[in-house]
């Protein structure tokens, strides 16, 4: 560590004013901060001393990831050593898991760092670290067999499109990493739906035992209600036979999915690191279930297929729920920043997901549709919610005055 | 009042009513009109074109043709005038069209009558042919249609390529490259889509400004 500081102290001259190399010293600098925690200290005005900077937030959310990814990876292996009807043991799932998912978090985090460190240059800035996390969510929410050239392209489309045009970190609408997806979705559909994707070789042809079925949960959910299957919610071996999984495999996560969605306990882990270092808001995550709940609860009052019987609470391990609710919706930059607005937006991505899932045929999945479309209502809520303050305190000053 | 001195037919004057919509008076990406239909016929190359030689014949003959009536009709009266123009020129337009090139009359379906509501006709009738004579306004005319074409067929040829890998129909992106052939490559659907074609108005913008700095809003 020493070291390392020394070597760090021994370069800086040359990215200092008037070193040779001071253009890249924003480069420099997001190393070093990197690193080291940085010593320059605020001289006036001062509001808040804390030494929590972005950078330090950010290492807190890829923290609270590594659950899922830790499992995402083992889940790849599982599932397909489960194709090809082999057994094989934790370790062996998790090592091909590994060497499968490295490459698309390799491809994410050097396409995106690398435009962030291009545009802070061009423009003179310093790097932002928002894409810590961005790099790291865009994986998670991908297929497992996503070819990596998307990855490029879909992580270049977000990052460019969706963050540096519009001012870079902190002044995006959308969510860059489920903008990274939706890219995907809309230009490459095949490639991330369907059956065949979520298992790592199955697209290719490798070989397939009878009885298995690489579709999602709610891909075969979608089908059975399509063709007007009936479903016995309070029987597992009914649920079983239409899904091809019981939920208790949603909640642990050994279903197909894309990578890093899966696992409700893992996801839940990385909830109670981001909402006990207060990272993450709780409103717009509790809301976000509450809404789930509350949508499905509503279907269950109609009823009249599966899908609306299925109970409400089943919503909620499903698919990128989970995953959405804790680490997608909660992006301090794209929710709402007023506590009201936080909850009604959360309240809103709830209820929009299990809508869109239940009854458009269409999209199997509805919370990456969900979120992005909240993200663009989040200022207009924040509005209503602040002009409607000021209405409130205006009252109380005329009441006041007419006292 | 008459004007005894007699102007050339390209003078400097009129030579920039043709080239000044080119680029830094551009219909689609500096006056911002136009854009419902350059969003939705530029999914190809050959109905982009139709669409941009349509818009500059209407824009061409609506102008010439209001400004040799501009002092006889009573300024009240004038936008329905100006309606029943631009509607005769559209639908002799949409007859030809469907005369000689029906397949591509038949790609771009109501957009070819929605060239009348096309702001960028009203727009240059109202504010240059109104109040010039009919030579510089029918050139202000073309230039317009050029420019609004070139927009057009630029955002096209992307949508195009990209999309369906083909040009003007033809393959250019060869079959063997697809994933379902064995290959690694797949056509961007969400090129089709609109919304892609807004972002691509959207960067060609960013960089006409980035080269025309006087371009840029404070």
């Amino acid at each position: 560590m020493k070291a390392l500081r020394k070597y760090v102290d021994k370069i800086k001259p040359a990215f200092e004013e008037g070193g040779k190399l001071h253009a890249l010293h924003s480069t420099f600098d997001a190393f070093e901060t990197f690193l080291f925690v940085p010593d320059t200290v605020t001289r006036k005005g001062a509001h808040v001393r804390d030494c929590n900077d972005i950078k330090r937030v950010m290492i807190v959310v890829v923290l609270a990831l590594l659950p899922a990814l830790l499992f995402g990876m083992y889940n790849v292996g599982l599932q397909h050593f489960r194709s090809l009807g082999e057994a094989a043991g934790v370790m062996q799932c998790f090592w091909f898991g590994f060497l499968r998912v490295l490459p698309i978090v390799v491809v994410s985090y050097v396409v995106g760092l690398g435009i962030e460190f291009a545009a802070a240059q061009l423009r003179g800035h310093e790097v932002n670290e928002g894409f810590l996390v961005t790099g790291m969510l865009i994986p998670l929410v991908m297929p497992v067999d996503i070819p990596l050239w998307m990855v490029a392209l879909a992580t270049a489309f977000a990052v460019i499109i969706g963050k540096e045009v519009l001012g870079g970190t902190g002044m995006n609408i959308f969510n860059p990493a489920l903008l990274a997806r939706a890219f995907i979705f809309f230009s490459y559909t095949p490639c991330i739906s369907g059956e065949t994707v979520w298992t790592a070789g199955l697209g290719k042809g490798e070989g397939v035992i009878d009885g298995f079925s690489g579709a999602t949960p709610l891909t075969s959910l979608g089908e059975a209600v399509t063709s007007s299957a009936d479903i016995v919610w309070n029987n597992a071996a009914s649920i079983k036979a239409a899904v091809s999984s019981a939920p208790m495999d949603w909640f642990l996560g050994t279903i197909p999915g894309s990578i890093g969605e899966t696992s409700v306990v893992a996801i839940l882990i990385g909830a109670v690191i981001l909402l006990f270092t207060g990272v993450a808001s709780w409103r717009t995550m509790f809301s976000v279930f509450a809404g789930g709940l509350l949508m499905g609860g509503i279907f269950n009052l109609v009823g009249g297929n599966a899908y609306l019987d299925m109970p409400a609470y089943y919503h909620l391990l499903l698919g990128g729920f989970a995953f959405g609710a804790v680490f997608m919706a909660t992006d301090p930059v794209t929710s709402a920043q007023t506590n009201t607005g936080k909850v009604v937006v959360g309240l809103l991505i709830g209820m929009i997901a299990v809508l869109i899932r239940v009854v458009n045929p269409g999209y199997p999945e509805g919370m990456m549709l969900a979120i992005l479309f909240m993200n663009a209502l989040a200022p207009l809520v924040d509005h209503y919610v602040v002009a409607a303050n000021i209405r409130r305190r205006n009252k109380r000053v005329v009441v006041a005055k007419s006292k | 009042m008459s004007n005894t001195e007699k102007e050339p037919l390209f003078s400097a004057k009129n030579l920039k009513c043709l080239t000044g919509p080119l680029s830094h008076n551009n219909p689609v990406i500096v006056q911002v009109l136009g854009i419902c239909s350059a969003l939705a016929v530029t999914a190809g190359l050959k109905p982009a074109f139709v669409m941009a030689l349509s818009v500059t014949t209407v824009t061409a003959f609506s102008n010439l043709i209001m400004s040799l009536l501009r002092k006889g009709i009573p300024s009240r009266i004038r936008i329905i005038v100006q309606l029943v123009v631009i509607a005769s020129l559209v639908i002799l337009v949409d007859q030809v069209l469907k005369a000689y090139v029906y397949d591509v009359s038949k790609q771009l379906s109501v957009y070819v009558g929605l060239i009348i509501t096309n702001c960028i006709i009203m727009g240059r009738v109202e504010a240059f042919a109104l109040g010039n004579k009919p030579w510089p306004a029918f050139l202000d005319g073309i230039g317009n249609g050029i420019g609004y074409g070139m927009i057009l067929i630029i955002i096209a040829f992307f949508r195009e390529l990209l999309g369906a890998g083909t040009l003007w129909g033809y393959r250019i992106i060869p079959e063997s490259w697809y994933i379902q052939n064995g290959g690694f490559y797949s056509n961007n659907g969400l090129m089709l889509l609109p919304p892609m074609a807004l972002v691509i108005v959207g960067i060609i913008i960013w960089i006409h400004r980035s080269r025309n700095k006087d371009l840029i809003e404070k």
